[in-house]
Parts: C-alpha cells; structure tokens; sequence
C-alpha cells in the first residue's frame, strides 16, 4: 500500500509524524511524508497525485476539529473519498467521536506504539483499499 | 599505616568478596542500567571516577568560574529561582486573566505563550490561521492586543519571557510600546524574547525567513537592546525543544551550546564587542526524567559555556562566561494515560532543575497531554515549586550534589560528550553549517525513533503506558476548552484595528520597513514605527519577506 504521512497546518511538531513515516517504511510499506506546514488542500492534492490508499494526518496543535474534516471534504469533492484518512497528535477524547462522524478511520492518541497503526493498516485499511482497487 | 579495622584493598576485593557471591544468588534486575538517553550507568561510583578531577579549575566556587557550582555566590539563599509558568490561551483578555490568577497565586515572573498563527508571524484572520487562533496559546496580531494583554499588569515591575521566535523583533517592539504607553522607561524594563531560530530549524520548526535574514534581525535585537534596553535577556538558547523532538540529553546539551557559540559569532561579526551582548544571553533547558543525569548536565553546561566565552571569544567581563538558564519539566515525557501521575513526574524532573541550579523554572500541568493547562492544573504545577522552595530543604544550602562520586562523573561525562558534538560542528564550519547539512535534524531523528523501539520492545519503561495499564481508562480530571467564538472574536477586532487606525501611516510605515530591510540598518526602531501605526504582525512580516524570502526545510525522517 502507499501511504500518505501529512502535517496540516502551521504545526511545526513533527517527530511523531516521522516516528511513524519511518516505522511504516520499516514495515515495508511506500512512504511520502509531506513535510511541514500543508495547507488542506496541499496534503489532498499530494494524496490524489500520489495515487495514495491511505493518508495519515498529525496535528499537536489544537487545530484538529476544523483541519481533519476539512481534508477528508476535499477528497471527497475530488472523488477520492474511497482514500482512508486516520490521523494523530494532541487530541482529547471528547473530540474523537466528531471526528470519527466527520470520516477519520482513526484517531491514535499519545503514547500509541507504532505497532497499533501497522496492525490497523493490515487488518482494517487493507482489505478496504483491495476492494476498491 | 592500615588501620587492622578498615579493609583494604578497594573496589577490587569488594567485588570479589563481597559482591561477586552476592550477584551469583541474587542477580541485578537487569543486564545493563541507562538513561532515558541510553548513557550506561555504573553499579557503584567511587573516589577512583574522580580522579582526575581538579577541585579548583573544574568545580570551583559559586559565582565564580567555571560556575559548576552556580552562577551567583549564594544562589537559592540569597533568592529563590524565578516561578515563572508559561501562560497563553485564547485572546488577549482571557490570558490576562491567567497572568493575573498565577501572580496572585505567587509565581514570580510572568512567561507568554502565543498561538500558532502568531507564532508563525500570521495574523489571526489568515486563512492559515483557520481552526488555530487562541488554542496553543494567546493570539496577538496588533498592538491593541498586546495592550489587553498586559492591562493592568506594571511591566516596570514584573519581568517577562515571551516564547516568541521567528516574528520576536516585532512582538518584542510591541512589548517595548505598551512598556512607552504606560510610561515606563525601557531601560527599567527586564524580560526575555525566545529569539532563538537556529533551534527552529533544528527542531522547533516555528520560522519565516532563511538563516541569514533571521541572525540579522537577531543581531538587531542584540545590539538595539544594548543600548536602549540593558536588563533585557535578547535570546534564550534553548535546548527544551531539541530535547522534545527526541534528542538524548547529550545532544540537547552540544546543540544547544553549538547555537549559543554561533549567536555570539554573529554578534562579532556584527562589530560588537562580546562583551557588550554577551551577558544577556540566557538558555534554556529541559528537565527530563532522568533525574541525575539533568542534574549533571545543567552543571556541565554552565562549565562548558563560561570555558568557551573566556578560551574561544576572549570575553573579559564575568558575566559574559555565565550561564544562566531558565528550566521548563518535559513535555514529551508526560503520558495521556493516567494524567495524575503527571503530577509526580513534573515534582522530579522540577527537583532535577533546582538541584541543578537554574535561575528559573516553568513546571508543565498534568493536562498537558490532553489541552492547555485548566486553572486547577497550573496550581498544582506552581505549588510544586512552592512546595519544593519552602518544604523541602533543598535551597537551604549551595549545589548540594557537588562532590558525590556519581554526579561529579557523570557531569565530566556529559561535558565530555557534549564537547565532541561541538568539535565536530566546528569542523562542518559552525552550526549554520550544520543545519544546512541536516546534521542536528538527523541525530535527533534518529535518536526518537531508537527511544520509540526502546519503548515499544519493553526496553524502556513508561508507567500507565507500556507498564501498569489501567484498563478502560476514564480521564478524571477536567479539560479546557478554546470555545471558536475566540477566532471570530479576534478577527473582529483585527478588522476594527484595521477600519480606525490611520491607514496612510501604516503604509507609510511598512513601505519604510521595507526599504530599510534591504539595507543594513538595524530594523528595531522601523519595526517600532509600524507598531505604534497599528500595523499587525503579518503586514509586517510580509514587509520584510518581500526582501528576506521564505524558508523551506529539506525534510528528513
């Protein structure tokens, strides 16, 4: 599977971002991490270019309930909504409900080890994404 | 003569004595013992690990050098550390109120916090400020609101820190102009600007402009505050943040005091006199889990510092040689699980800090993993300082740890380290040199994702986490909330600015910044001039981008 690994917005923490890039190119799936500071429309323009099953967004700065469904909206307008989005960071409980209802597959908060997102690529994202293949 | 009681022979025959028959019944609970950094630990240290240590030249005396004692002769006797807990949520009034409530709650100085947007130098009506104005921290994108701000609070009276970096020469001209307007001369006034943007493209990664652009106008800080605003602290050399994106302690100490060396590089070729900058340079650093070791390193970084002001830059002033260093406990080391248990690991790590000697020290709420501090939070942070300054004797007496067998080692040991980074950065050509090649960026890549296999594989324990996990967690304290109505808030005063102040003047004033940026004048009284025109900070920015460019980071992992 490619995968997208994506730091929306003016957020500038990235090391968990990368932690994750990294231990999923280790696991043997294509990577592209986008760097920093992505507009919305930048990471789904990146994520329909690269033909990518699934994209990962990362956000530590509070800006999760207005960024998250803004890219999975912008997939979707551009016929892409078959894309999973999951996404991380600094996100209190309260806010996964909502984003799950806006379309996040997933919502890892800190301290998730690395095998938790390999797991859930393979068991849930995989067969999905062979589907729509 | 030997003494028939004393047994002789040393570590030797203890070990073959008295421990080797001990570990063959009773094995360590583990093979190797390390750091949160991986440096191995020893089972005993003893005179012989000191050896080599030269009382005088190495550990010296309080206030004087090389300062591994402390910077002041009498350090926590004479005056506590600074309580000094860094605030920002939402809009001008609501951090106000924060500031407030932690000065009547006794902090001792006060420590801003902006928001994304400001810190990125955005104004909060940016489109890139969407969904992030006033929740990291307090947006600012005018004087008006730097004026709400500190309403009420005599900036002749308190100092300041503002965690500002790429756009600090204009929030810092904005502090200078409320300082004007409510008639306190600048040079009574005492504070610090972060100001620190090689750490930005090492870590941080909070930027605007390229390095050069971005060491001139810290140049212009430096030597504008030289004359015009003498007590201001112009940098804080920071290692927090190098040590957040995953750093060892090692690398935090040699990136840090790389930058520091670079900084006053830069001033020199400037054309000013070390001297005249130098004493008002401060850093900042971390406190980590690793009790000891951040002891050990606060201690190297003061020897280390005050050997390359005096050895490499010929500094003659003593003030120039000390180091002196705000502390902030480690964000990244606190769980979302458990949130309480939050609570003991700030009370270590800040122990770690005051034991340590800094001058000032922000302790990290138990929240913080989930929102900005609540207001029940932060007391608690402020009270484990309180606590720790009146209860638990620690202050009574100077660097109490100097001359333990262990931390004596172990701070030659991290010095050690800490000086074969900067070796090897001076043979690149210096830290921009560095920066440029990915050095630093790649170390700490690799040094969070070696910690995060650690953890994962069991190898490196963190409690509530990957050890005693509560099961079906339910978070039990409550979480503070940046209601949206702040953002639409905010742009409406934005707009209001913009509508009532005299438009001509702004554009004249920006026009004027940027002919100015192309020159090599110092840019603090154009910047000044645009703030007092109630220019916002991105009108500013972009004035000055149009000549600097903007920066864009080769990006690894």
């Amino acid at each position: 599977m490619r995968l997208l690994i994506g730091k929306v917005g003016l957020d500038g923490h990235d090391r968990g971002a990368k932690i994750i890039a990294r231990a999923l190119r280790d696991a043997g799936y294509e990577v592209i991490y986008t760097g920093l500071h992505q507009t919305a429309e930048q990471v789904a323009a990146t994520a329909i270019q690269e033909d990518v099953d699934a994209v990962g967004l990362s956000i530590l700065s509070g800006a999760h309930n207005t960024l998250f469904p803004k890219v999975i909206k912008l997939l979707s307008e551009k016929g892409a909504g078959d894309i999973v989005v999951f996404g991380g960071g600094i996100i209190p409980d309260d806010d996964i409900p909502g984003l799950l209802a806006a379309g996040v597959a997933k919502i890892f908060t800190p301290g998730t080890p690395t095998s938790d997102v390999i797991k859930f690529l393979e068991e849930e994202v995989a067969p999905k994404r062979a589907n729509a293949r | 003569m030997a003494d028939s009681k004393k047994p002789a022979g040393g570590r030797a025959r203890w070990e073959k004595e008295t421990l080797g028959p001990h570990i063959e019944k009773h094995p360590e609970r583990d093979v190797e013992f390390s750091t949160v950094s991986s440096l191995p630990i020893h089972r005993l240290y003893s005179p012989e690990d000191v050896e080599g240590l030269d009382f005088d030249n190495d550990i010296g005396w309080p206030g004087e050098f090389p300062y591994t004692r402390g910077v002041q002769p009498t350090m926590y006797r004479g005056r506590l550390w600074t309580m000094r807990m860094f605030a920002g949520l939402g809009a001008a009034e609501e951090t106000n109120a924060r500031f407030k409530y932690l000065l009547k709650q006794g902090q001792t100085g006060l420590s801003t916090a902006f928001d994304l947007p400001t810190l990125m130098g955005r104004d909060s009506d940016s489109p890139l400020a969407e969904g992030e104005v006033g929740k990291e921290g307090v947006a600012v994108s005018t004087l008006r609101d730097m004026e709400i701000l500190f309403d009420g609070i005599p900036l002749g009276e308190v100092s300041t820190s503002m965690t500002i970096n790429a756009p600090a020469a204009v929030i810092y001209a904005m502090y200078l102009a409320v300082a004007e307007k409510q008639g306190v001369p600048l040079k009574k006034l005492r504070g610090t600007i972060q100001n620190d943007i090689f750490k930005e493209y090492i870590a941080q990664k909070e930027w605007i402009y390229p390095p050069e652009p971005s060491v001139r106008l810290i140049v212009d800080t430096m030597e504008f505050s030289a004359k015009e605003v003498p007590q201001w602290n112009t940098i804080s050399i920071s290692g927090y943040h190098i040590r957040e994106a995953g750093s060892t302690a090692a690398q935090e100490l040699a990136f840090t005091l790389a930058d520091g060396i670079g900084y006053v590089q830069a001033g020199i070729e400037r054309g000013l006199g070390v001297d005249d900058f130098a004493p008002r340079l401060s850093y900042f650093f971390n406190s980590h889990n690793d009790f000891f070791e951040e002891i050990a390193k606060l201690r190297a970084a003061r020897r280390i510092w005050a050997r390359e002001l005096r050895g490499r830059f010929g500094a003659k002033d003593p003030r120039s040689w000390m180091l002196r260093t705000h502390v902030q406990t480690a964000g990244c080391s606190l769980t979302a699980q458990q949130p309480m248990n939050n609570i003991v690991r700030v009370a270590i790590q800040a122990l770690a800090a005051v034991l340590g000697g800094c001058q000032s020290l922000h302790t990290d709420s138990m929240d913080e993993t989930l929102c900005l501090p609540s207001e029940q939070a932060v007391t608690v942070a402020l009270r484990t300082q309180q606590i720790i300054a009146e209860e638990s004797g620690v202050a009574n007496t100077i660097d109490p740890l100097a001359g333990s067998y262990f931390v004596e080692s172990l701070t030659s040991e991290m010095e050690k380290q800490a000086l074969s980074y900067i070796r090897k950065i001076d043979d690149m050509g210096g830290i921009i040199k560095a920066i440029e090649r990915g050095f630093p960026q790649r170390e700490i890549a690799e040094a969070a994702y070696a910690y995060q296999k650690q953890v994962e594989e069991g190898r490196k324990t963190i409690v509530g986490v990957n050890k005693y996990v509560a099961e079906n967690e339910e978070v039990p304290i409550p979480l503070l909330k940046i209601p949206p109505e702040v953002e639409e808030r905010q742009r409406a005063r934005l707009a209001e600015v913009k509508r009532t102040r005299d438009g001509k003047a702004a554009l004249s004033a920006l026009h004027d910044l940027t002919a100015k940026a192309r020159t090599t004048e110092n840019l603090m009284p154009a910047i000044l001039d645009c703030v007092r025109a109630y220019c916002t900070l991105q009108e500013m920015g972009d004035a000055m981008k149009e000549v600097f460019g903007e920066y864009r980071e080769t990006s690894v992992f």
